[in-house]
């Protein structure tokens, strides 16, 4: 038993090390000579525009649900006037980078796991390597940047239909015209809602690549090991995500709101 | 003859489990040398070993002359550029068409812009290996011969003075495993280049070795060419020649 323990903590630790210089190499590599740029514009085409669909569809469904779960209840107080302000600040502050967010880990963290994983299980890793070339700044370098660049922008679109959806769960219940709904909408958000979430988003963005080729990089021998990178990069993320989200909340709160 | 590769003493254990027990090899400037041993007994870890792909624990390996565990990140890349590597599976990259496959090593490892320039290349290493009318078919469109091929044309394309093949005829039926044994040797004859091949493939080793090694037990227990070691009166190693 206690052998066990120590052996986990051995692995623990062993992991985070490795962790670490993966992570050290990722950022050595984007200085390199050598930058792939036409890989990183595919890749922002794959992870960006292939994973829009999804989002898009995501983020009208939760502004439409959130309208038609509070509108009840605000109506019992008379509020019903502040659903757009409600839906806006909610979605615009957590809801639409979390969830878009959970839904790019399970996209796209899957994807570059079992893609990477497949590679390294069927030797294309290691002939990269041998050959001279550099699998680091082709695989890593592009994947993570793009999920970098690319996850905000795709929550800022998540964000804005989630409006839209909200606008069409208030018109379902009888509620406001679309100008009101959205200057109610609009005037209700600053700066400070937008901006510390658009950084979170960034940072979801760079766990989502990193896990994603970690995961993929570590699979062993066997294509059993392709699955464990996809699924294990889904459930590190997201379990990333939720932590840093944590953690911005609570610097958003001392910082920005001064509470 | 200069030797373009010298391994001495190389010692590798995995968990615990010695593999390597101190071999010993040479390969000369335009050699083939072959290695034959029965599975697991660390002939592919010998040559990830001279590409550094795996770091040993004892001995040395020098390659054109460098000590391959003494040199820096760069220093290894630079004469990764300058070997090929036959994979067993040939490793061909599956999203790519042959096309970038062959363009790959040539833009990266050659630094070579000029797209006409890659196009002659690829073409010309595709002609090498008979495979001139695949260069827009994607790996999975290509039988288990045809992958072989064409990892050898990746090999190729970036003129490597070493290569290095595991187990080039794995999986490939009689004629065709002939095809690839003898394609290595006009390969040699066009190229100039030293070989180490791995291989269980009798008939491979009959067509391609100007000097068999075979590895038992982590260590090299005999060396000598293809008609010596037949007529060897011990019995393991005439085991590898008998029907």
């Amino acid at each position: 038993m206690k052998e066990t323990i120590t052996l986990k903590i051995k692995d623990l630790f062993e992991d985070i090390g490795n962790q670490a210089t993966f992570v050290g190499s990722f950022f050595r590599n984007i200085f390199r000579n050598g930058f792939e740029w036409n890989e990183l514009i595919r890749q922002c085409y794959l992870i960006g525009l292939k994973s829009l669909n999804i989002v898009l569809i995501t983020g009208f469904v939760l502004g439409f649900v959130l309208t038609l779960q509070s509108l009840p209840t605000l109506q019992q107080f008379g509020a019903e006037g502040y659903v757009p302000n409600m839906v806006s600040i909610s979605i615009f502050r957590e809801i639409g980078p979390v969830i878009t967010s959970l839904i790019c880990a399970g996209k796209i963290a899957s994807g570059i796991g079992a893609e990477l994983g497949s590679m390294k299980v069927t030797e294309q890793i290691d002939a990269m390597d041998v050959s001279g070339a550099n699998p680091i700044q082709y695989l890593v370098v592009t994947r993570i940047l793009a999920c970098t660049f690319m996850v905000p922008l795709l929550v800022l679109f998540a964000d804005a239909v989630s409006l839209l959806g909200g606008y069409v769960g208030t018109s379902t219940a009888g509620g406001m015209t679309a100008a009101l709904y959205f200057s109610k909408s609009f005037s209700s958000l600053v700066f400070s809602d937008f901006f510390p979430a658009f950084i979170k988003s960034i940072f979801f963005g760079f766990t989502i690549g990193f896990v994603g080729c970690y995961k993929g990089f570590k699979a062993n021998k066997g294509t059993e090991s392709v699955g464990i990178a996809a699924n294990s990069a889904v459930v590190a993320a997201s379990v990333w995500i939720i932590i840093l989200d944590a953690v911005a909340v609570q610097l958003t709160s001392i910082f920005v709101y001064n509470q | 003859m200069e030797n373009v590769i010298e391994i001495e003493n190389l010692k590798k254990s995995f968990n615990g489990s010695e593999v390597l027990k101190g071999i010993s090899l040479t390969v000369k400037k335009g050699e083939n040398l072959v290695v034959l041993g029965k599975s697991g007994q660390g002939k592919s870890v010998t040559i990830q070993c001279v590409v550094g792909m795996i770091e040993p624990d004892e001995g040395s390996i020098k390659v054109l002359n460098k000590e391959i565990n003494e040199l820096d990140e760069q220093e290894l890349k630079d004469i990764r550029g300058r070997i090929g590597f036959l994979f067993q599976h040939a490793a061909l990259y599956d999203s790519m068409t042959v096309r970038e496959n062959l363009a790959f090593p040539l833009k990266r490892v050659l630094k070579v812009k000029d797209e006409a320039e890659i196009e002659q290349r690829s073409v010309e290493a595709l002609e090498a290996v008979g495979l001139a009318d695949a260069i827009d078919k994607m790996p999975s469109d290509l039988s288990g011969g045809q992958r072989k091929r064409m990892g050898l044309a990746r090999t190729l394309i970036v003129k490597p003075e070493i290569i290095l093949y595991d187990e080039p005829t794995t999986g490939l039926d009689t004629i065709t495993s002939k095809e690839i044994s003898r394609l290595i040797l006009s390969i040699r004859e066009k190229y100039k280049a030293s070989s180490i091949i791995i291989t269980h493939d009798m008939s491979c080793a009959r067509i391609t070795a100007d000097r068999i090694v075979i590895m038992n037990d982590g260590k090299c227990i005999a060396e000598g060419t293809y008609e010596q070691l037949e007529n060897s009166s011990d019995t393991f190693i005439n085991s590898f020649f008998k029907i």
